[in-house]
């Protein structure tokens, strides 16, 4: 039995010459929700690429339940930052979200009935019951977030990465991603979140880890998510915590 | 057959095997690489034959698709340099290929049957000269077999791979996390995209086949949000394409592929301004429609506003509420006809009034903004 989910041992990429994320060690356990923030540029997005495979470090690794990831993939679900893709692209609501099924059936078979109900299971899930045969270019951007969410429910897996899911949404898909992501963690899943918003940092999670290319503090937040540490993450012109005392 | 039905079967074939494939190659913003993979695989056929000396050899197909999948390859890597955009690298490398196939075709392919004008032009009412003979008996022409066959491959390949072509077409990062090779489905797309252009390329002419991979796709794009009917709808659009042209070219004795490619655009223009949904027409009235609501809802708000307070004569001036909305005076008549038919407001002497029933209308649309 491994004690920690996931791990990750000095871990540097870098685009071109500019390194964006400098020997990162994280060992997440099992269970909890993690916020990942820090100032723009911090390596937030690249950060959780990283960890699946989307970008190639030049050093370092990462391990799921101390396996690499290769082995692991069916484990893991992925949101993607919602403005990666082309919502003009032809397809419903149904079909996005079916989409989460594809690592599950593999190459070349089609999904079924099964398939198809989990994925209007999920899309309820997401309170998008009554948009399921909606043209996704017909969504507002709560909605396509949403879709992404229900998408990642059908994958059933065990760790999700999620990359900025608040961005742009309004209050009620917020307060729809909370609850899934409670529910979620409630089940005994690992929710990992690229996340801007320091005011909910506290409400929302219960890890925080906090970035700035290099790796600043993780762990507990209400231990590790305090002035001095954000002062740390983003310079003195933080003022985030002392507006919410 | 005669040779006018041979041809005409020949365009519909070339045109559904270009029409599959296009859509993906809009989907996947890619057009352009249709230009640039159309041209440059002229340097694979001219390679094959060099090496083979022979102008029929199987060769020259896996040559060409080589090419394409090479043009596709540097673009990237050109691209993935950060140092220009993709359209700058495919300005680089297809005139780059393209013009040593034209050497190579000069200096050491003079005198076979490679001619420039061929490639860029084709011609279609040349297809039935060249015949296949199986067992002594002529079957019918070369190219239409050809054509068939590569139609029936690139159907295949849709038809099998159409989940992951789907799949890695929206969302190449989600793809990759489930453990789909997006390089496999990429490269083997852009491979069969190079094998027919190939293909097509004696037959109708490389303009042809960029007209046909583009044209009849981008038309069902505008008249369909599902990815089966865009299929089925730019194959569709793609054979009338074929058919009319022809009629056409034969009516007024033109070229063929000219004419073909003319009725391509003149009906990507027409659905541009026609289409149901996503038509000229449809987005200027539905445009002009929110515009008025919008006016609408601004002018209600604005009265609701200002009810009751001091400045309500002031505001609710008919003769000068225009220079507090920044309107059009015309604009406003429009609008205000609008509002008091719909008995939202009434207009007392110069004074405008909400009624009842505007009140309602107003939060409820205030509700319906802030929910």
């Amino acid at each position: 039995m491994q004690k920690y989910l996931i791990e990750v041992e000095d871990m540097t990429v870098a685009y071109q010459e500019k390194p964006v994320l400098w020997d990162i060690d994280l060992k997440i356990p099992k269970g909890i929700l993690m916020a990942i923030v820090g100032p723009n540029g911090a390596g937030k997005s690249t950060l959780i690429k990283a960890m699946l495979n989307l970008i190639k470090p030049i050093s370092g690794k990462v391990l799921f339940n101390g396996k690499s990831y290769e082995s692991q993939r069916r484990y893991i679900g992925y949101v993607p930052q919602r403005g990666s893709v082309d919502w003009d692209f032809p397809t419903s609501v149904l079909d996005v979200v079916l989409m989460g099924t594809y690592g599950q059936i593999g190459w070349i078979k089609r999904p079924g009935k099964k398939q198809k109900e989990m994925a209007l299971n999920a899309i309820k899930e997401v309170g998008m019951e009554t948009f399921s045969q909606r043209q996704i270019s017909q969504l507002s951007g709560g909605q396509q977030q949403r879709v992404f969410l229900a998408r990642a429910l059908v994958q059933d897996a065990d760790i999700y990465f999620m990359d900025e899911p608040f961005q742009g949404v309004d209050a009620k898909t917020e307060k729809a991603i909370i609850h899934i992501l409670k529910k979620l963690r409630k089940r005994g899943k690992t929710v990992i979140v690229v996340h801007h918003d320091l005011q909910t940092v506290k409400e929302y999670f219960d890890w925080v880890t906090l970035l700035n290319t290099r790796l600043i503090k993780y762990g507990n937040v209400d231990e590790v998510f305090t002035d001095e540490n954000l002062k740390m993450t983003y310079g003195s012109s933080v003022r985030v915590l002392s507006r919410e005392a | 057959m005669s040779p006018q039905l041979e041809i005409i079967i020949t365009a519909i074939i070339v045109s559904s095997a270009c029409a599959l494939l296009g859509v993906f190659l809009i989907l996947r913003k890619m057009a352009m690489m249709t230009d640039a993979i159309s041209h440059t695989i002229l340097l694979g056929i001219v390679v094959a034959f060099l090496l083979t000396k022979s102008i029929n050899s199987p060769l020259l197909i896996i040559g060409t698709a080589l090419m394409g999948v090479l043009t596709v390859y540097l673009t990237e890597v050109l691209k993935r340099t950060k140092l220009m955009a993709e359209d700058s690298a495919i300005g680089i490398v297809f005139p780059l290929l393209f013009s040593i196939a034209i050497i190579l075709i000069t200096k050491y392919a003079g005198n076979v049957h490679l001619d420039i004008d061929s490639v860029l032009l084709g011609e279609l009412a040349f297809v039935p000269f060249d015949r296949l003979i199986v067992f002594g008996r002529d079957i019918g022409p070369k190219s239409t077999y050809i054509m068939l066959t590569i139609l029936l491959i690139d159907g295949v390949f849709v038809i099998l791979f159409f989940k992951e072509l789907k799949l890695v077409t929206f969302d190449a990062a989600l793809a990759s996390v489930l453990g789909f090779s997006s390089v496999f489905i990429h490269y083997s797309l852009m491979g069969l995209v190079s094998v027919t252009a190939v293909g097509a390329f004696e037959a109708v002419g490389s303009i042809l086949v960029i007209a046909f991979m583009i044209g009849p796709p981008v038309s069902a794009y505008m008249l369909t949000d599902k990815l089966k009917n865009m299929l089925m709808l730019s194959i569709g659009i793609g054979i009338v394409n074929a058919v009319i042209g022809y009629q056409l070219a034969a009516l007024l004795d033109v070229s063929i592929a000219g004419s073909i490619a003319t009725v391509i655009g003149i009906t990507f223009l027409l659905i541009f301004i026609f289409a149901p949904k996503r038509g000229m027409i449809t987005i200027g009235y539905t445009r002009h429609v929110r515009k008025i609501g919008f006016a609408v809802n601004s002018l209600l708000f604005h009265l609701h506003n200002h009810e009751g307070t001091e400045k309500e004569k002031v505001e609710s001036n008919r003769q000068t509420l225009h220079h507090h909305l920044h309107w059009d005076k015309k604009f406003l008549d429009i609008i205000l006809k609008k509002v008091i038919n719909l008995n939202y407001v009434t207009q007392k002497e110069e004074y405008l009034k909400l009624t009842q029933e505007g009140r309602d209308y107003t939060l409820k649309a205030y509700q319906d903004i802030t929910s």
